[in-house]
């Protein structure tokens, strides 16, 4: 072994601290400028799925001399949650993605400053679930079955026109649905047959979801593992033509289609079962920009950013009065009905459904 | 042998362990004791009756049987698997060795989205290899229908853990005298024989070392799971992150963290144990002076065997990841690699796809400095040391593989939230949390080498007139060098690639590749999926050509020393 001076360069212990002393001290400066503490920024918690073009976000900042930090959270229980587990010292100023399935355990961790936006006016009443206005409605989507329209076509399978037909032999092993336990359209598909079956033994849920499995229902993880891994319409690379989705879904294949002009989609959504999902906004308490944080409330609600949200997330704008893009129009449902739960019920029954569901369907 | 007299004192170890025992403790033991408190005493005062009522919950048992089950079959299959490939690379010289080396850290870095996703294209209904036993046997041939099966979760474990095994093993058999091993043969022993009794014994710690960082990967594994498994099955992980990220059942999640916990540190102790047992002090031998080319004939026969199963199993499902990059709405082409420069607002980001590889290397940069100065110091004061605060120092560093990641998550939270250390969104978090899982990598790649290091080595140089300063710069630090290597390409590897511990942490609009990745495949449409899978191939290359310089860094190779 010769004694080569290069290696003292990669084991001398002081060499190996300076970085770290480097860094712990830039710990320590960044610590003390959390985000949304200083008057020029605000902070908007949302969930990872949220997008909103740059535009929308360029007209808010120039309007009011800000900068938006967007702060991604999780999927929209982790978010909530993690604003129920730091209400003490929020992380932001303004929640954004709050869905009704949610919605009742954010209001009992009081985790928000009433705000009642002008822009409510145009707001239809059935969407402003919270009569004390500590949340506001943004979007809402129906969660819809969704079916491969080529799988249909030929007339072998027969099209389900109501949930009693899911348990048709003829569609035995053609559904997939995700499990409510991990999945927020798997539970809105549980909480859909709950609130039009009911409780009846005979004909309620619990039975639905047994013929279910009697009839060969498969069950995925979550929405992309069934849309993409298990539903054959589409973008889907499996082999089940009925999957659990959104009744904007078949917007979302013309639009990324191969050509963004078709006139029909590939896949369809069935007016059968379907579950609205409202997402709300809230000013956190505790935030020191209390104004700022209501005029983003506000601007999300104004005619642009509602006009963008439809392409943007794939949702329906909470206003009224503001047009959906043609797309829209052309290829997604509106269904004739949704079935819905009250938002306190929904939290007091999740955890005993799913364990009921677990039970039925997967032991 | 001189097992009386370590050759550090307690209290030197100590203050070489300070630094990485305050970084743990700040960032992992701090945060992950006040979530766990939140849910043992949520109103100040301790009460446990949730906690022992969830531990009474037949279901758990039955999660925790199956956790343990699953993890322990994956370890010992991607055991077997890996030895015979450890052994060439630590014993073989090879057209491409150091390329191929470089290569087997690659799997170890692909985000669970897009394993899971080359998985389903190999194992579901639409697989290649239905395809072929199609064509052969026609339309009744058997199906292979692996999706949803706890198969398919262990073939994807060991696509993931092999390269631990491979790495750590043969970082270790490269350092072996391969002259005991000839020496054996000219007496007559069989190769398998001179492998048990002579190369076996000398590898055994470092065989326990990589499988526990196994055990550890697998027992804590979500993704994979989530993706491939059935619905039917449960792990404890996926318990955690229920009761924790929906259900926000505290004092439900603390009972199953503790017993995860609980499970991993005995696990852990034993092993630790185990291996100080098992360590023998030996004359390593710099790598390049033990490799050799493989004789014609049965030898050669069994290294190219075994080094083309290998990479049929290793590159088979990359392969399926770079056909999916080539597949865009309009046949095969680059579209999808074309659209990594474009800022194309349909693909919803704010940069191109491409920018996200800036700030993923220098998140990668900071972690290999930050874990591998912390490790460096670590497995000083646990390598030359003997006895329990050796093995707990261990335990403890190994502990946050070992711990779900939702927990650690929620802990910054409701730990580090008063200043100056509000840290819950700072960026700085990411690198705070790559290192924490980097941190074991460099522990195992350095402690099994520190114990074999002979100390009649160290005794000569004395003898000669070398201080103990001299003796150790000459005679460890050489050695030692190469193994911090090993540990600093993980440790890249490790941030770059990792996902799952930044998913829990709200962070400001970061941009690394897996989540980028992420995000493109939780999108519609053909061509940001192909987007996707071309990233994730940019990904594999960076990982390669990273790995590759670092372990270059010592100038011209392994016998430099």
């Amino acid at each position: 072994m010769t004694n080569r001076p290069t290696t003292r360069r990669h084991i001398g212990r002081p060499r190996t601290l300076l970085p770290i002393t480097i860094l712990l001290a830039s710990a320590l400066l960044a610590g003390t400028a959390p985000a949304g503490a200083t008057d020029e920024a605000l902070t908007l918690m949302t969930h990872d799925s949220f997008y909103l073009p740059d535009e929308v976000i360029a007209a808010f900042e120039a309007e009011h001399g800000v900068t938006l930090e967007v702060l991604p959270a999780g999927d929209a229980g982790s978010m909530v949650n993690q604003a129920i587990l730091t209400a003490d010292r929020p992380l932001a100023d303004v929640i954004y993605g709050v869905d009704n399935t949610f919605l009742s355990r954010a209001l009992a961790a009081d985790l928000f400053e009433p705000y009642r936006s002008p822009a409510l006016a145009a707001v239809p009443a059935e969407l402003q679930l919270d009569e004390r206005d500590r949340v506001t409605p943004i979007d809402y989507a129906d969660v819809c079955l969704n079916v491969d329209r080529a799988a249909f076509a030929d007339g072998d399978l027969p099209l389900p026109g109501d949930l009693a037909d899911l348990l048709d032999p003829a569609l035995a092993g053609q559904l997939v649905v995700q499990n409510p336990a991990t999945s927020s359209p798997g539970l809105a598909f549980l909480l859909a047959t709950i609130a039009a079956l009911g409780e009846d033994p005979e004909t309620g849920w619990r039975s639905f979801w047994a013929g279910l499995r009697d009839n060969g229902v498969s069950v995925a993880a979550g929405w992309e593992e069934a849309y993409y891994g298990s539903f054959s319409g589409g973008s889907g690379e499996g082999e089940l033509p009925i999957v659990v989705s959104y009744a904007t879904s078949p917007v979302a294949e013309v639009v990324f289609g191969p050509d963004p002009e078709a006139d029909e989609s590939p896949t369809a959504a069935l007016d059968v079962g379907c579950f609205r999902q409202v997402e709300f906004a809230g000013i956190l308490r505790g935030t020191d920009q209390p104004e700022l944080a209501a005029a983003l409330i506000d601007h999300l609600l104004s005619p642009p950013a509602q006009a963008a949200l439809p392409l943007a997330m794939y949702v329906y704008p909470a206003r009224a009065d503001v047009e959906v893009p043609p797309v829209f129009a052309r290829h997604a449902l509106r269904p004739t009905r949704t079935w819905n739960l009250e938002p306190a019920a929904i939290d007091a029954g999740r955890e005993d459904w799913i364990r009921e569901w677990t039970a039925i369907v997967l032991r | 042998m001189d097992r009386d007299r370590p050759a550090l004192t307690r209290g030197q170890a100590l203050l070489l362990a300070a630094p990485p025992l305050a970084f743990v403790g700040l960032f992992f033991l701090w945060p992950v004791a006040h979530i766990l408190a939140l849910g043992v005493a949520p109103e100040g005062s301790l009460a446990l009756g949730d906690v022992t009522k969830a531990w009474q919950e037949p279901y758990v048992l039955e999660v925790v049987l199956f956790t343990i089950g699953l993890a322990t079959l994956s370890t010992l299959l991607t055991l077997l698997l890996g030895m015979p490939v450890a052994w060439v690379f630590g014993r073989f010289e090879f057209p491409g060795r150091r390329v191929a080396w470089a290569l087997t850290v690659v799997p170890f870095v692909l985000p669970t989205v897009v394993v899971g996703s080359a998985f389903l294209a190999l194992l579901g209904p639409r697989s290649p290899i239905n395809a072929v036993a199609e064509t052969l046997l026609g339309a009744a041939a058997p199906q292979l229908r692996l999706e949803g099966s706890a198969a398919a979760i262990v073939i994807a474990h060991i696509f993931y853990n092999v390269a631990v095994i491979i790495r750590l093993v043969g970082g270790m058999w490269m350092h072996l005298d391969p002259r005991s091993e000839e020496a054996a043969r000219v007496l007559g022993a069989s190769s398998w024989r001179t492998f048990r009794e002579v190369s076996w014994p000398l590898l055994r710690p470092a065989v326990l070392s990589a499988a526990s960082i196994v055990f550890l990967f697998t027992v804590t594994s979500f993704g994979v799971v989530l993706m491939l498994g059935s619905p039917r099955d449960t792990t404890l992980e996926v318990e955690i992150y229920r009761q924790t990220a929906i259900l926000l059942d505290l004092p439900t999640a603390a009972a199953l963290t503790i017993l995860q916990m609980a499970g991993v540190v005995v696990i852990l102790l034993a092993s630790a144990r185990m291996q100080e047992r098992l360590s023998l002090q030996q004359t390593l031998r710099p790598s390049g002076q033990a490799a050799r080319r493989p004789r014609r004939g049965r030898e050669g026969a069994l290294v190219a065997g075994i080094l083309l199963a290998a990479a049929i199993f290793m590159m088979l499902p990359l392969a399926a990841l770079l056909e999916r990059a080539l597949a865009g709405p309009e046949g095969y082409g680059l579209a999808g690699f074309g659209s990594l420069l474009t800022d194309e607002p349909r693909m919803r980001l704010a940069a191109p796809p491409i920018a996200a590889i800036v700030d993923s290397l220098l998140f990668a940069a900071i972690t290999t400095l930050l874990a591998g100065g912390l490790g460096l110091l670590a497995a000083t004061a646990i390598g030359y040391r003997r006895g329990w605060l050796s093995r707990a120092l261990d335990a403890l560093i190994m502990l946050p593989l070992g711990t779900s990641a939702v927990i650690v998550g929620f802990g910054f939270l409701v730990s580090l939230d008063t200043p100056p250390l509000d840290l819950r969104t700072s960026i700085l978090l990411i690198p705070i949390a790559h290192s924490l899982i980097a941190l074991p990598f460099v522990i195992r790649a350095l402690v099994p080498i520190i114990r074999a290091i002979d100390d009649r080595l160290r005794e000569a140089a004395s003898v000669l007139g070398a201080s103990p300063a001299r003796a150790w710069r000459e005679i460890d630090a050489p050695i030692l060098a190469r193994g911090a290597l090993v540990g600093a390409g993980f440790a890249f590897a490790v941030s770059l690639g990792e996902f799952g511990a930044t998913l829990f942490i709200a962070r400001p609009d970061t941009f690394t590749i897996p989540v980028v990745i992420y995000r493109l495949l939780g999108q519609p449409g053909a061509e940001s999926f192909a987007t996707a899978m071309a990233l994730a191939t940019l990904l594999m290359v960076l990982t390669a050509a990273a790995v590759l310089l670092i372990e270059r860094l010592r100038g011209s190779g392994p016998q430099t020393f």
